[in-house]
């Protein structure tokens, strides 16, 4: 029997929904035995959402005003506590998991593995490394704990079900007061969100300036889609880098994403891999992105992205 | 003495395409350029940017990797540390014992703060910062894109899903980089020449006493799927019509 604990990332009282895709991965370890921790400062809805999910077998929820705002170093001595009798720890690559699991990882002496792309047995698993140009496949100690991160862009989100029981176990932690939250900053949009949409519509470089870029918004807005850029757009302010896509930004799996004054340097590739379509826009028609790219179109977005509306 | 650790690895350089070598053993690396973990100069930036401000009186700069990783940490002097460390192991180690290792110079050494990247872009693992601050019993904050500090005190601008949080921790502390805390200075030629003057100790991992053994093991390495090759359309017209034809507009 394998037991796998989920960390759950939640929100202003919403479960995110990597959480679901983590089920998802966790369901594919044989025999696996899943629950999922929710640590919050009440915690009551978004514990009801996590016993919703198929294959989910008990909600832990651990209330404590000081889980919220989360701060891996408060979370990470609940979780180590909560994980004895579990054979596996997992939490999703986002950067609330990438923050939280390792902490979590050294406290239980355990090793991780980051990014599960694929299980192939309960010991063994496939990874990017080297910015996704290569795949490994790793292979952990048997007779000791994992905690592992999912890249949630390989899985899709396990089904509604349930519900699951719930439980309240009380966790014996001392908590640090060496760190605490001041503030996050970030746009609170209508748009879709760059993470779960379906379709993405990412500028590059080529646009110039934040004016311009309002043209990508312009085109997502027309689409239904969430807003993308690469490294170069962000680090030149013309979007904010919770939009950036890539190796160190997000790594997204949307059904259409169109890549517009983007070059496709291999960090922004990454970040792209599982997309269903791919469209390219450049003028370069030697342009790296044009190599992975279903539909390339070479000529000025100046001129494309309102010729583009106009066939809409 | 205000000292600030910054731990640098040496990698495969980024603009390098990786290939898996025949055996699916490992990586190509014969020839093959290496350099200085982009986030780790990052991280050297910064520390070497709180002691020109009179923030911190020394920077050191630590690697744990075979001999070649020298050229790094001469870099790192010629970019300014104020001296070297290497801990010499032929073996590749991950992230628990680079931490283990790390966390015997941050004792020998007592920092204000110690300074990683996020990740290394060879192995990607994104974990060494976090293990060490756990080990250390001491706060983290990781992918920072901002950093401001007071005697006691660093205010950490972090780069989240959500668009960036700001956290407060007590020092010391451990701090990992996000790429846009700063862009490194280049290395000018009369600073190769003096940091050739400057401390650089090599130290034997084995040496250390700590647990090193690697717990995961690699059991192959293979390249990913290659996306085909799609088509060219020759205008928005087509474009459109082709995305219409496939159900994605
Ligand atoms: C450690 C590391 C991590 C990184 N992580 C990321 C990451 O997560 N995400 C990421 O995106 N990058 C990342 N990068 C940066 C990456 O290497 C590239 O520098 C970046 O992706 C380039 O952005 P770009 O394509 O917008 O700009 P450029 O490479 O400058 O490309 C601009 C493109 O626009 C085209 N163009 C110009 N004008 C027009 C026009 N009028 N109409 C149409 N096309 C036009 C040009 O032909 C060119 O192809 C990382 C780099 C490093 C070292
Ligand atoms: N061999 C090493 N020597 C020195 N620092 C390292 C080493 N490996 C990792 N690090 C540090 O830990 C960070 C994160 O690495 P990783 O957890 O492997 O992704 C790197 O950016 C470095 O700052």
């Amino acid at each position: 029997m394998n037991r796998v604990l989920i960390v759950a990332e939640h929100l202003d009282g919403k479960l995110n929904a990597s959480v679901a895709k983590c089920v998802s991965c966790a369901a594919s370890i044989p025999e696996a035995e899943i629950a999922i921790a929710v640590l919050a400062a009440d915690g009551s809805a978004v514990t009801a959402e996590a016993a919703k999910i198929a294959g989910v077998a008990r909600v832990l929820q651990v209330r404590n005003p000081a889980n919220e705002p989360a701060l891996a170093a408060v979370l990470a001595p609940q979780i180590a506590s909560l994980a004895e009798g579990y054979s596996h720890v997992f939490g999703s690559s986002t950067t609330f998991g990438k923050d939280l699991m390792p902490r979590v990882a050294a406290l239980l002496g355990a090793p991780q593995i980051s990014d599960i792309m694929a299980v192939e047995s309960a010991t063994r698993f496939k990874r990017p490394v080297f910015a996704g140009n290569v795949i490994a496949t790793v292979e952990a100690p048997a007779d000791c704990q994992l905690v592992a991160t999912v890249r949630v862009a390989s899985y899709q989100p396990a089904p509604a079900g349930g519900p699951a029981p719930v439980e309240t176990p009380v966790v014996d932690a001392a908590l640090p007061t060496h760190t605490r939250f001041l503030s996050v900053s970030g746009a609170r949009s209508d748009r879709p969100d760059l993470q779960t949409a379906a379709r993405v519509v990412s500028g590059g470089r080529a646009l110039g300036s934040k004016e311009n870029f309002a043209l990508i918004q312009r085109l997502a807005d027309r689409l239904g889609a969430a807003i993308g850029a690469s490294r170069a757009a962000v680090d030149a302010g013309y979007a904010p880098n919770e939009l950036q896509v890539g190796q160190t930004g997000k790594i997204i799996a949307p059904e259409l994403y169109l890549a517009i004054g983007i070059s496709g340097a291999i960090q922004h590739l990454t970040g792209i891999k599982d997309a269903r379509t791919i469209v390219a826009i450049n003028k370069d028609a030697e342009a790296p992105i044009f190599e992975v790219a279903d539909y390339g179109l070479v000529g000025d977005l100046f001129t494309l992205i309102p010729e583009i509306e106009a066939q809409l | 003495m205000r000292r600030i650790l910054v731990a640098l690895k040496r990698a495969i350089d980024f603009n390098v395409r990786v290939r898996v070598r025949p055996d699916g053993k490992g990586v190509v690396t014969d020839g093959v350029k290496m350099s200085t973990n982009p986030f780790d100069e990052i991280a050297l930036e910064e520390a070497l940017r709180i002691r020109e401000r009179g923030g911190a009186d020394e920077v050191v700069a630590i690697s744990i990797g075979p001999d070649e990783a020298q050229q790094q940490l001469r870099n790192a002097l010629a970019m300014g540390a104020d001296r070297a460390i290497l801990v010499k192991t032929d073996q590749p180690i991950e992230p628990p014992a680079i931490a283990r290792a790390l966390l015997v110079f941050v004792e020998r050494e007592s920092p204000m703060l110690v300074i990683l990247g996020k990740q290394a872009i060879d192995d990607d693992s994104n974990q060494t910062g976090q293990m060490l601050a756990a080990l250390w019993q001491r706060p983290q904050a990781t992918f920072a894109s901002k950093l401001e500090l007071t005697d006691t005190v660093a205010r950490v601008t972090r780069e989240v899903d959500a668009g960036l949080e700001t956290i407060e921790v007590d020092l010391p502390a451990v701090v990992t980089t996000d790429l846009r805390l700063n862009e490194p200075r280049y290395i000018k030629l009369p600073d190769i020449m003096k940091a050739k003057k400057k401390p650089l100790d090599v130290t034997a991992l084995a040496s250390l006493g700590v647990e090193t053994a690697s717990q995961l093991r690699v059991v192959s390495l293979e390249s990913p799927p290659q996306r085909k090759k799609g088509v060219m359309v020759k205008n928005a017209a087509e474009l459109v019509a082709a995305l219409r034809q496939k159900g994605l507009v």
